[in-house]
């Protein structure tokens, strides 16, 4: 009976900052094993829900139960039952790719044991072993995505958020990356709640989608059913009549922000 | 193996692979050094205040060590910037395990520095008269403790390294300064005076002195206290902002 509770439970989510109104109330289920995008454009609420329900972020009101347990009071029962894929790097580029996977398999408390088994086994899966004892520094985007792929798999979580897990990378690289993720999917039965801009990715990938705009969850269902609902051909027409074609402006968060400031990377002083 | 030990070493694997820095962050002291032992030397001497280089020598220990505890604070800075603070917000660990865990690490690091500070000295001729090394280590730990907890508190608020830099330099130099690192304290004008005895670099620089050296001003009970409550109060301010963050 346990399984057929859904994973990821959203009520009424809200979150304000100062008078700006993020998230307005979006309420929404994900199932055990499903993929689920979570598609809207820049500015509407995506990340901030996101940061919610993986405890970076109080909600102003609403409830959230992730695996059963609630990020406010269950922090610590929520944390184990995730692992994440932000939508900015965050290695170690000073650390090589094992001992990133070693933080994280000590953070997370996996048996020493079974730490060093499933490390290989997931570096051989993201075809990264034989980098294994090179410096992040030295990786290309593609590599450190596999790579922070892996490292969110390694405490064997029963979601996987992913963030814009293939921005800026290449079609092939991007192809590959889905492989994995659907691969794992099927082998490991992990719940994938990801956004994305490329919604071809989306209608090829997700089970259920969410759109959500203006902080609200316009839509929900599986891609077919809001191709036809919107009387669109593809997904990504549906979402652009149903989100209008104003470019959106975001506003930039500390990592992103600081992302511009690059002329400071390696100028230690 | 634990967080707060993974975290430690984090840092210690961070600081030896980066040769240059290690070397970059000993270029200041080494001039401190030989600029102002030859320089003020002969003058001290004549002022009847001994051999300067013993004089010295603690002060700019404690310097090396004031330098590299602050600065791996910036070290949260750069782990926001680059996103890996994130990933150890995010684990079941709790924010307080994460600050120590850091906080340990980067003031091991900074009384490496700080022994090596000493090793330097000590061939440029600095000689131990009081041989307690134990207790020398004690008060190097603690004001790496006191500055590494200091540096995580500030940039705990900050978001960029521009705001860290200005504040290091309105902070860094006035405690090194003003802690009797480069003159006797005593007989100074009453504003100095006051400023030093509530600076914590004081009793730093004042134990260590006593330590190895054996003169020592406010007797190295006093400095013992001052430093344990300043670090208690300090680590526990820093873990306060740290567990604010938000990303």
């Amino acid at each position: 009976m346990e399984e057929k509770k859904p994973i990821i439970k959203v009520v009424d989510l809200v979150r304000k900052f100062d008078e700006f109104e993020a998230v307005r109330g979006i309420s929404f289920e994900v199932e055990h094993g499903e993929v689920f995008a979570f598609l809207g454009p820049n500015g509407a609420g995506k990340t901030t829900t996101i940061k919610m329900l993986t405890t970076l972020l109080k909600p102003t009101s609403g409830k959230i139960l992730i695996n059963g347990f609630d990020p406010l009071t269950q922090q610590n029962e929520v944390r184990k039952s995730f692992g994440i894929v932000f939508q900015d790097q965050s290695l170690d580029d000073e650390l090589t790719a094992y001992e990133n996977m070693e933080f994280h398999a000590v953070l997370y408390n996996v048996p020493t044991k079974l730490r060093k088994k499933r490390i290989e086994e997931l570096l051989k899966f993201t075809e990264l072993w034989e980098r294994k004892d090179d410096l992040i520094r030295s990786f290309s985007g593609g590599m450190r995505r596999r790579l922070e792929i892996a490292r969110g798999l390694l405490h064997h979580p029963k979601v996987l958020f992913l963030d814009e897990p293939t921005l800026g990378l290449d079609p092939q690289t991007r192809n590959h990356i889905w492989e994995y993720i659907k691969d794992l999917n099927q082998k490991e039965g992990v719940t994938v709640f990801f956004t994305t801009h490329y919604i071809d990715e989306a209608e090829r990938s997700a089970g259920k989608v969410a759109i959500i705009d203006h902080g609200q969850i316009i839509i929900r269902g599986t891609p077919s059913k809001i191709k036809e609902q919107a009387k669109a051909k593809s997904l990504e027409d549906a979402f652009i009549s149903l989100t209008g074609k104003e470019i959106r402006e975001e506003e930039l968060g500390v990592g992103e922000s600081m992302r511009y400031n690059q002329r400071l990377r390696h100028r230690r002083q | 193996m634990n967080a707060i030990y993974i975290l430690w070493l984090r840092q210690l694997k961070r600081y030896f692979r980066s040769k240059s820095r290690i070397i970059g962050s000993l270029g200041q002291p080494l001039l401190f050094l030989l600029a102002l032992s030859f320089g003020f030397g002969p003058i001290f001497q004549k002022a009847g205040g001994g051999n300067y280089l013993e004089f010295l020598a603690p002060g700019v220990v404690a310097m090396g060590i004031l330098f590299t505890a602050l600065f791996s604070g910036i070290e949260i800075i750069w782990d926001k910037q680059f996103g890996f603070l994130k990933e150890t917000l995010v684990a079941p660990v709790t924010r307080l395990r994460i600050m120590i865990g850091r906080t340990l690490g980067g003031a091991t690091i900074a009384l490496i520095q700080g022994i090596i500070v000493l090793i330097i000295a000590y061939f440029i001729g600095f000689r131990l008269s009081s041989i307690n090394l134990l207790l020398a280590f004690v008060f190097m730990f603690l004001v790496a403790i006191i500055f590494t907890a200091l540096g995580t508190a500030i940039a705990s608020l900050l978001e960029d390294m521009q705001g860290f830099q200005l504040i290091m330099n309105f902070l860094v130099m006035p405690i090194f300064f003003f802690s009797g690192a480069l003159f006797p304290l005593n007989d100074l004008p009453r504003t100095i005076s006051l400023i030093s005895g509530a600076n914590p670099l004081t009793y730093g620089v004042d134990g260590l002195r006593g330590a190895l050296t054996g003169i020592s001003q406010f007797g190295l009970g006093t400095d013992l206290l001052v430093l344990i409550l300043t670090s208690a109060i300090l680590l526990f301010f820093g873990g306060y902002l740290f567990s604010q963050i938000e990303i």
